[in-house]
């Protein structure tokens, strides 16, 4: 009994070192996913983001198809990744709106300019207050959101386009 | 070798350039309220709520901008006359309870509440054991 009691600090540190290497090899996902998939877009009214298109509304999502809301950002980098993928999504018949975090008219113009424009209406949230009552985290993130105005499927980070088919399938999902 | 350091930092400044918007901090991120008794009140909830961007740290810690704009929201809001505990219900609504640092009592962090008092009791039996070596 004695022998074996003199080894357990050894295997104590041995699993101790078992769990940090683990860890260390395979990091846990640090994604903070919203608590408000399956509950109703908060409501909120956005003032435009660019001269000569519609801000948005939480009620511009009522009545009508399922829509995509992409969280973006001109001085966002992965934001300027993911624009083929959402230009491709437009192309496949998806209506996409969008909420710049923190922007300027001039700089949203330029990065549309030089990324694709997909957007049918873009709200500019300058105090990040409609991100927080969305639960989101950070840009780029990209919410479906049902005809009856519910939050259907959170995609956090840039749609890659190994993303594009889950995205397009919780379209059709949430039809 | 100098320069190649140079560049290394260069890269890692223009890296952390590109993260951050152009706009400035929102006022009252970074500003106090006026009532010293509403900024406590302020302060504390802000120091135990976490920061979704540097996870590890707290919005009253962080120099995130959302945490700033989160800072803000949370001044407006105590400012307003809301509860701080309504305000802390309303983050974890959006981002669950991991957004607070204080853990809420259910079945789940049982283990975690119960664990100090079950090493204290574990270190009690030990020392009395001890003693009553010494003793005989």
């Amino acid at each position: 009994m004695r022998k074996l009691v003199i080894w357990a600090p050894l295997a104590l540190f041995a699993l101790f070192a078992l769990i940090v290497a683990g860890r260390l090899y395979k990091p846990g996902d640090s994604a903070i996913a919203s608590h408000m998939v399956g509950k109703p877009l908060p409501a909120f009214a956005l003032p435009a983001a660019l001269p000569g298109r519609p801000g948005l509304a939480s009620r511009d999502f009522a009545g009508g198809g399922p829509r995509l809301l992409n969280i973006f950002a001109s001085w966002c980098v992965p934001c300027a990744a993911e624009s083929p993928q959402l230009v491709a999504l437009r192309k496949a018949g998806v209506e996409i709106d969008a909420i710049a975090i923190r922007d300027r008219p001039e700089d949203i113009a330029e990065f549309l300019a030089r990324y694709g424009d997909p957007y049918v209406r873009i709200g500019s949230d300058a105090n990040s207050s409609v991100q927080m009552a969305m639960g989101s985290s950070g840009v780029p993130e990209s919410f479906v959101i049902d005809g009856k105005g519910v939050i259907r499927h959170q995609h956090i980070g840039d749609i890659r386009a190994e993303h594009v088919p889950e995205i397009l399938a919780a379209i059709r999902a949430a039809q | 070798m100098k320069r190649a350091a140079i560049l290394v930092c260069l890269a890692g400044w223009a890296a952390a350039a590109q993260a951050d918007s152009l706009m400035p901090a929102d006022p009252m991120a970074d500003t106090q309220l006026a009532d010293p008794r509403q900024e406590a009140k302020a302060k504390a909830l802000m120091e135990s709520l976490r920061c979704v961007v540097c996870q590890g740290q707290s919005i009253a810690d962080s120099d995130a901008e959302l945490a700033g704009d989160m800072r803000a929201m949370v001044r407006r809001r105590i400012a307003a006359g809301e509860k701080p505990e309504a305000i802390r219900a309303w983050m974890i609504d959006r981002y669950g309870d991991w957004i607070s640092f204080r853990p809420p009592v259910e079945p789940l962090t049982w283990p975690l509440w119960a664990a100090p008092l079950l090493l204290v009791a574990a270190g009690l039996l030990l020392a009395r054991g001890r003693f009553k070596r010494r003793g005989r």
